[in-house]
């Protein structure tokens, strides 16, 4: 286990709060099946049904709504494919959608359009509509906020361009609830994507929240669980978690504006401190509105990578972007479709807050990353000047 | 003297759908919801490289408890979703060369579903085998039906219902002369009988963590790599599983169901002692005292914690609801809702009104030789007052053959 460190990567997991390890304890002790007709099956079934009642309360959905999935990548997957139904037609897609809607969507039509963003990485909705009335489009989907840059996506302005042309919508929320208000009807779309470790649940559970109860066709097939939208015995523990974080995500909204408070002044200091010895410090989609948690910045001139190694080495933990690509060198796409340069966006890194996160975590990040960034510049130029001179 | 005080009530006797987790496995895996919580594909941070180690340790002791090595395993989200992948994944990828599925009629719900539907709509061409009546499939119609048009084979290891084991080393043969993949769902044997991928010639293998004292949501699939077997996957995105099953894996699930692993590889002789021992007394407490009991499924070629009873002239259900502090199924926990009688039983050609009478009780690590003896006792005083009810075995007891009656309709 590594030592008590900094912990500024929410957007890639939340631990999961207190009460939640105990709901997900208790659950693992008590076992059962939730499809056996014995007491045992039916406190297991009992347990799943409390837990799809609180998430769908946590983004005004009913609990006939929720469809459990193994998380939000086969969420995706499942609202992806029975948005899409039999229709042959391109599917929509953000350009700065989770890898698991961009490839899922490629997967699963023969075509895929990426609609545009504009610099800040807000669709274009003036070039969404564009597409749907040069295409015969089987779907969209776009995601509620960026797990990059935390940028807010208008997704009800673009469902009802979608449903104009009497084509379905889906949206990956899963970085929404908790962090934003999340309503599912004031969305209007037709599937939408919600995953417990993002919402300070366990992993391994997410769920598909649908318009209509009967329009999901199964990827899963078998026992008939989820009302036969999903098979496979349902992941107890895990859906008990969701539901105990999902009624505690109104506590975590109550604290945003604190967040975004603490994210505001830090990036005020790393631009203060950047203007006084790098220059050119960016945050992406700073001019939009974004997640309270999300800060994604750069300063071009070192990589993101040994940034974020050195930050580990000092105990702090963010990230280069999203966690499924980290590791790999090529820009982010996010950026890329923002038309960030190369140089800029290989230099980008995120820093996200959740609801352990204090000041003190935050002070920590910034001289951190200052004595990796700034101090460490200073000292390579003075030598530098020591040698010329 | 059986008194109730030195037993705890109700009596799980339901291993077959779910078993309790082993508290030491529960004990490993907790920390990792509120310490180790790190993104195991966070490459950036030791929080997220202390996930993977555990990750990976967890896919190493998958892997040694069916003789595979680390690589060949993908986690997933349980069996059904290792069933799916294993059959839609291969047929998807080979179906241009190979067209056929071969399966047996006994197989779990989630295998004959996936293969309905590819049958249905997306071209493949299925047989279902039949079985003989100990519930074994038939290995000369099995090669018959095997061709080189045969993608996959999917025979499970342990029936969930009646707890038979399938002859594996033979199947796999029989696969490997005709080139066509092996999988089997061992949902209901991994980690209770030896497994050896490479033994028995098993290319692909559905394995679940909550049928072997692990926790629920969790499975894994394996795919052999020597000769290797390729997938279309059915879930894409970050490209975790190396790209056959994207998704964040939750390393909790993942160390729970290692644990639950390395123990069952490390007790299986002791587990098996046990169990074979509970399955004997409960057997024989049952038999010496009531007529007319009779096993379903192969005697010997069992996994012996599965005893299918079925009580002449009681309806399981109404004995189930009798017993109430005895939790036993009367078939899958799937289709327990269902009041139809169980398509494994009839495929046996068990008639339907014995595949009506018929109890599954499942024993495991945690059974007590007490809690045997009381659910002995109960079902003996149970299935005596229902029979004592019931017209129908009063003739039978009478000497009347029941099949020779002509009932008339009012």
């Amino acid at each position: 286990m590594s030592p008590i460190t900094t912990y500024l990567d929410f957007n890639a997991g939340s631990p999961a709060k207190p009460e939640v390890a105990e709901a997900v304890a208790e659950a693992l002790a008590i076992g059962g099946n939730p499809s056996s007709v014995h007491r045992l099956g039916r406190l297991a079934r009992a347990t799943v049904d409390r837990a799809r009642d609180s998430v769908a309360a946590m983004v005004g959905a009913t609990g006939l709504q929720v469809i459990f999935t193994s998380g939000g990548t086969e969420a995706n997957a499942q609202a992806l494919s029975a948005a899409i139904g039999l229709k042959s037609g391109p599917v929509v897609v953000s350009s700065v959608e989770h890898p698991s809607v961009r490839d899922g969507a490629a997967a699963m039509s023969p075509s895929v359009i990426y609609a545009p963003v504009d610099h800040d990485g807000v669709l274009d909705l003036a070039a969404l509509d564009q597409i749907l009335a040069s295409n015969q489009c089987s779907a969209v989907s776009l995601m509620l906020a960026n797990n990059e840059t935390g940028v807010i996506q208008p997704v009800a302005e673009a469902a009802k361009l979608a449903h104009a042309r009497d084509i379905l919508i889906h949206c990956d929320a899963a970085q929404g609830p908790g962090k934003i208000l999340v309503d599912f009807q004031g969305l209007g779309v037709d599937f939408l994507t919600i995953s417990s470790h993002k919402v300070s649940g366990p992993q391994g559970v997410g769920a598909v929240i649908v318009r209509n109860g009967e329009t999901l066709p199964a990827i899963l097939r078998g026992g008939g669980q989820e009302r036969g939208q999903r098979a496979g015995t349902e992941n107890v523990s895990g859906i008990a978690g969701f539901g105990v974080a999902a009624e505690m995500a109104g506590e975590d909204l109550a604290r945003a504006p604190i967040l975004t408070a603490m994210r505001d002044s830090m990036e005020a200091r790393l631009i203060q401190m950047a203007a006084n010895h790098l220059g050119g410090f960016t945050v992406f989609g700073g001019n939009a509105a974004r997640l309270p948690n999300t800060s994604l910045f750069a300063v071009a001139g070192m990589a993101r990578d040994t940034q974020v190694i050195g930050l580990d080495l000092a105990g702090v933990a963010v990230s280069a972007g999203s966690a499924c690509s980290s590791g790999k060198v090529h820009a982010s796409h996010v950026l890329s479709a923002m038309g960030v340069p190369d140089d800029l966006a290989t230099a980008a890194i995120r820093v996200s807050l959740g609801w352990s996160t204090e000041q003190s975590n935050l002070d920590r990040f910034v001289d951190a990353w200052y004595e990796i960034r700034i101090a460490k510049s200073i000292g390579a130029n003075a030598t530098e000047m020591q040698k010329a001179s | 003297m059986l008194t109730e005080s030195n037993i705890k009530l109700p009596i799980y006797m339901d291993y077959q759908a779910t078993t309790p987790m082993d508290p030491r496995a529960l004990e490993k895996m907790l920390p990792f919801f509120t310490e180790a919580y790190g993104n195991p594909h966070s490459r950036s941070h030791s929080f997220g490289w202390d996930a993977e180690e555990a990750v990976e340790k967890a896919r190493a002791q998958v892997a040694s408890l069916i003789g595979a090595v680390p690589k060949e395993i993908v986690f997933t989200s349980g069996a059904t979703e290792s069933n799916n992948l294993a059959l839609k994944g291969v047929s998807r990828f080979y179906k241009d060369r190979r067209d056929e599925i071969v399966t047996v009629v006994t197989e779990h719900k989630c295998v004959l579903d996936a293969c309905r539907h590819l049958e249905q709509e997306e071209g493949m061409k299925v047989t279902y085998l039949p079985v003989e009546t100990n519930g074994l499939v038939d290995l000369d119609r099995l090669r018959e039906a095997v061709t080189e048009h045969t993608a996959i084979v999917s025979v499970m290891a342990v029936n969930n219902e009646i707890g038979v084991i399938q002859p594996m080393v033979e199947i796999g043969q029989i696969c490997r002369e005709k080139g066509a993949f092996f999988h089997t769902d061992a949902a209901q044997a991994a980690g209770k009988i030896e497994l050896d991928v490479n033994a028995m010639n098993i290319d692909l293998m559905s394995i679940s963590s909550h049928k072997m004292y692990g926790p629920k949501g969790i499975g894994a699939l394996y795919v052999r790599r020597k000769p290797r077997v390729r997938l279309q996957a059915m879930i894409n995105g970050g490209g975790q599983e190396r790209g056959m099953r994207s998704g964040t894996l939750s390393p909790a699930l993942c160390v729970g169901f290692g644990t639950a692993c390395a123990l069952c590889e490390a007790d299986m002789g002791k587990d098996n002692e046990h169990i074979s021992r509970l399955a004997d007394r409960l057997y024989k407490g049952l038999t010496e005292r009531l007529d007319d009991v009779i096993l379903n499924g192969d005697r010997d070629q069992r996994f012996p914690g599965n005893l299918n009873l079925s009580f002449s002239f009681v309806e399981g259900e109404s004995l189930m609801m009798g017993m109430r502090d005895v939790a036993v199924s009367s078939g899958s926990a799937c289709t327990s809702a269902s009041l139809e009688p169980s398509y494994v039983l009839r495929a046996l050609g068990v008639e339907e009104e014995m595949a009506h009478t018929s109890i599954r009780m499942g024993i495991g690590r945690m059974t007590t030789e007490s809690e045997i003896d009381y659910v002995i006792a109960t079902i003996i005083e149970h299935v005596n007052k229902l029979r004592a009810m019931s017209p129908l075995w009063e003739m039978a007891q009478d000497g009347i053959d029941l099949r020779s009656v002509k009932w008339s309709e009012h």
